[in-house]
């Protein structure tokens, strides 16, 4: 008896001692125990938490990639096949790395659509989805620099595309490309920069924007597929009543997720991990050779919307801009959408048929963004580009003029 | 739909609760250390280091009495010796001087545990690392050799402090290193053939 | 609602890929049944493994190193014994620790053929291993050609048909007309084997530079199954933990 009550004296005092000079329990308890969620988030709910262990395992596996690579244009393309056969486990650590950035942006896509769906953009998130579009500028920055790096041939040609896209900017064009570059083509120096830029600015820059995105996350609470506000409900306690605490019910619900993700991650890195050279591209595994281009210059999957809006425009300054406009457009959502009602499954019939145009728009931009530039392509890749752009330009009219259903006034769950 | 979020008033299986919780908690324990095997043994030696690591032969033959080449393996610099066989006479009478005569507190294959620390009585192998800081012992093979005084029987002189070795690596009273000179493991493949690297087995030359 | 439209987005995508999947036609040289010609490697095989060592070996490294392998590994990987290795295998100046190089320089190469014979560790991972297998069948000799042989996979290439005392020379018989394309091979002087022999001789090389691409492959195969089943087992216990809390949501 005596003993016990020692032992959770100590374990009180060790505690206290904590809590007094750190906010352990303060943070506990509001931002897990505390946190209250809206309590119908369903499987599009996923991604967020999914995304941010991915950030942890490119951070794990890129940090032990770099004990052995060596950031030289004359042994980095050597150093990552000495890191995939001769250092131990090296294949698998290489492997996590290049599937990690795959996965990252499929689980980016799927995170920005469930806020596009249910208008997790609109007030008073609007600062929340422009901090997630400044990650998202960050990480194609960051997954771009990546692929420099091993210096295969695709990494060569894809970094002198899309490098020599700033001599389109009028004027100072020409000097930033080769601020850039450090040299008068793509070179050692280019590569060394981008190598820098990869391990240390860019990720701090990402764990930076990872963080005020939580904040203001927690700040004005979670939307939910409803679109509605749970605090509009307060219960006798004062807790929303649509809401439940984080922990225990997302931790332990987010945990399945991780298990069904690590399924999927794992299967490829051990059955498919070049996905039939859409995760690592065939021309990658031949040296950078600045006097052979290879026969399809493509960027990564996940960049190849943009790619194919670069292409359907004659001019390529004017491709460039229309690009850089493509995401720009996004950053303005919150304000374009113009409805009554937040979620998807409220808005009307437009709404919806804009939805689905967009989403079939920037999926047959990626498809069409992959194939080689033949005429049919060009038209189709103007058609989608269009769709794109009128899925944002036209919002403000018909989020207005269509009818919408009248939101619930409590979520819609069923256990 | 009801005003609580919670169910009131229905029991909490705590048991399946916490053999659930339990389950989950030691499977993804286990996991995770399996995930860290492979990142803790990248840290091993690489093939590439194992391969430089091989074994290396030195041939002999050229190698004169009284002559003395220095080898690399595994990044540790190796002194071989062909001692003449005034040389080999002089390893006996001199254990009052030496700190540890039978090398019993030194570090060498059980095969040049002998009065020669050799297997070969005119081959000498040892790290050319002296046993105080490390540094690189210069050759004063020369008996009586000026520098080194009358007394002298023919062996090593460590520059940084001043440590002393004979000829068989055995170190002198009055070093500031206190073991004998180091031995690889090392065999012959044939007469003149030393490979250093793969250990002698019993009984070999 | 979010159903019906996944599932008309899914729909979409798929007319999309059928419309758009058969662009494999617009081929540079002349096309055919060929291009569907598939080496079907195996890389647990290790006798076919071994056979195709000894034939990279035997017939390719003369000119074509593979860089990136260490005899070592290979030797360690396809159970070779250390005897054989060295006698049949190591090339005459290398040590059996070394990486697998050729006596050819890139200059010699040059000069003698046009072009220096490439580094092969990573051809099947850069062409793929059926263009490889297909390279290797379809040398047809063409007295057009500087040096008497020609090639469907690599039309002008400047590889010599070093594998015609095998294989035997055959010629390519094209259809007449405006779209030019091949019809056949006729085998118009015997090699040392037999058409099949010389399928599973080329089948064994293009398998073991498939091994060479990658050699870990089989492990991370073998890996992957225990993986993904203590994944089952922990996503398992998880769901039966989340549907259990969860009974308390309402």
């Amino acid at each position: 008896m005596a003993a016990s009550s020692e032992s959770t004296a100590k374990q009180g005092g060790f505690r206290a001692w904590l809590n007094k000079r750190l906010p352990v329990d303060e943070f506990v308890a509001s931002q897990l125990t505390g946190y209250f969620a809206p309590k119908n988030f369903n499987i599009w709910y996923f991604f967020g938490s999914l995304a941010l262990m991915v950030f942890v395992i490119q951070i794990l596996s890129g940090i032990f990639l770099t004990m052995h690579y060596k950031p030289s244009e004359l042994m980095a393309f050597d150093s990552v096949e000495y890191i995939m056969r001769e250092v131990e486990w090296g294949w698998l650590i290489r492997y996590m790395h290049s599937t990690g950035a795959s996965f990252f942006f499929i689980m980016v896509y799927l995170h920005m659509f469930r806020a596009m769906i249910y208008g997790s953009y609109r007030e008073p998130r609007e600062l929340l989805w422009i901090l997630g579009m400044l990650l998202y500028l960050a990480l194609m920055a960051e997954a771009f620099m990546g692929y420099v790096l091993p210096w295969g041939n695709m990494s060569y040609w894809g970094a002198q595309v899309i490098v020599n896209l700033f001599g389109t900017i009028p004027v100072v064009g020409p000097a930033i490309v080769e601020w850039i570059r450090g040299d008068y083509g793509i070179a050692d120096s280019t590569l060394n920069r981008f190598f820098a830029l990869h391990v240390i600015a860019v990720p701090f820059a990402i764990a930076f924007l990872i963080l005020m995105h939580l904040v203001a996350l927690r700040q004005t609470g979670s939307n939910n597929p409803d679109g509605i506000e749970i605090k509009k409900n307060l219960g006798a306690d004062g807790k929303p009543i649509d809401g439940i605490p984080f922990h225990p019910y997302y931790t332990i619900k987010d945990l399945v997720g991780v298990g069904v993700f690590l399924i999927f991650f794992c299967g490829v890195i051990f059955f498919v991990p070049t996905f039939g050279g859409l995760f690592l591209e065939k021309p990658n595994f031949e040296p950078a050779n600045a006097l052979s281009t290879p026969e399809h210059i493509a960027p990564v999957w996940y960049f190849t919307a943009f790619y194919a809006m670069l292409r359907a425009v004659p001019d390529q300054q004017m491709g460039a801009l229309l690009m850089l406009l493509a995401i720009v457009v996004l950053f303005f959502l919150p304000w374009l959408d113009r409805s009554p009602v937040k979620s998807i499954r409220y808005k009307g019939i437009l709404s919806k048929i804009a939805l689905a145009l967009f989403v079939i728009a920037f999926i047959a931009l990626s498809y069409l963004g992959l194939q080689p530039a033949n005429d049919l392509y060009v038209i189709l890749a103007r058609v989608f580009t269009a769709i794109y752009f009128a899925f944002f330009i036209l919002m403000p009219w018909y989020t207005r003029i269509e009818k919408t259903k009248p939101a619930p006034e409590r979520v819609t769950y069923h256990g | 739909m009801s005003d609580e979020p919670m169910k009131a008033g229905e029991e909490v299986d705590l048991s399946r609760r916490n053999f659930l919780t339990a389950a989950t908690v030691a499977t993804g324990a286990v996991g995770a250390a399996f995930t860290l095997v492979p990142f803790i043994a990248s840290w091993k030696p690489s093939e590439r280091a194992r391969a430089l690591g091989a074994p290396l032969e030195i041939d002999l033959s050229k190698l004169e009495p009284g002559q003395m080449v220095t080898q690399s393996w595994r990044k540790q610099p190796i002194y071989v010796v062909r001692r003449t066989p005034e040389a080999v006479a002089t390893l006996e009478g001199h254990d009052a001087s030496l700190k540890d005569p039978k090398s019993e507190l030194s570090m060498q294959p059980d095969y040049t545990k002998n009065a020669q620390r050799s297997l070969k009585p005119e081959v000498l192998v040892v790290y050319a690392a002296c046993t105080h800081l490390g540094c690189l012992p210069k050759q004063y093979f020369t008996q009586a050799d000026p520098a080194m005084g009358a007394e002298w029987p023919g062996g090593f002189f460590c520059p940084c402090h001043g440590s002393r070795f004979d000829l068989a690596g055995r170190v002198f009273n009055g070093s500031p290193a206190s073991a004998n000179l180091g031995i690889p493991p090392h065999s012959f493949k044939s007469d003149s053939m030393l490979v250093i690297g793969v250990d002698a087995t019993q009984g070999a030359a | 609602m979010v159903k019906a439209m996944r599932h008309s987005i899914f729909s979409a995508a798929l007319a999309l890929t059928l419309a758009f999947g058969s662009s494999a036609e617009a081929a540079s040289g002349p096309g055919g049944a060929w291009t569907q010609w598939a080496a079907g490697n195996d890389v647990s095989n290790i006798a076919s493994l071994q056979r195709g060592a000894s034939n990279f070996m035997g017939y390719c490294a003369g000119c074509h190193s593979i860089k990136y392998m260490r005899y070592s590994r290979m030797a360690e990987d396809l159970k070779i014994p250390e005897a054989q290795l060295e006698s049949l295998l190591v090339l005459p100046g290398s040590k059996k620790n070394d990486y697998i190089t050729t006596a050819l320089s890139a200059a010699d190469g040059e000069a003698w053929f046009g072009k220096a014979p490439p580094d092969l560790s990573l051809i099947t991972r850069s062409k793929g291993s059926d263009y490889v297998y297909q390279f290797l069948k379809t040398f047809y000799a063409d007295p057009k050609s500087t040096n008497g042989t020609n090639n469907l996979a690599l039309p002008g290439t400047a590889m010599p048909h070093v594998l015609s005392s095998l294989q035997g020379v055959q010629t390519a018989k094209f259809s007449e007309g405006e779209h030019v394309h091949w019809e056949s091979f006729e085998l118009v002087e015997p090699g040392q084997l037999s058409p099949e022999a010389y399928d599973d001789f080329v089948r064994d090389t293009v398998n073991f530079l498939e091994y060479v691409g990658e050699p870990a492959k089989a492990k991370r195969q073998a890996l992957g199954v225990w993986v993904i089943l203590f994944l089952l087992v922990f996503t398992g216990f998880a769901y039966l933990l989340k549907k259990e809390y969860w009974k308390d949501v309402k």
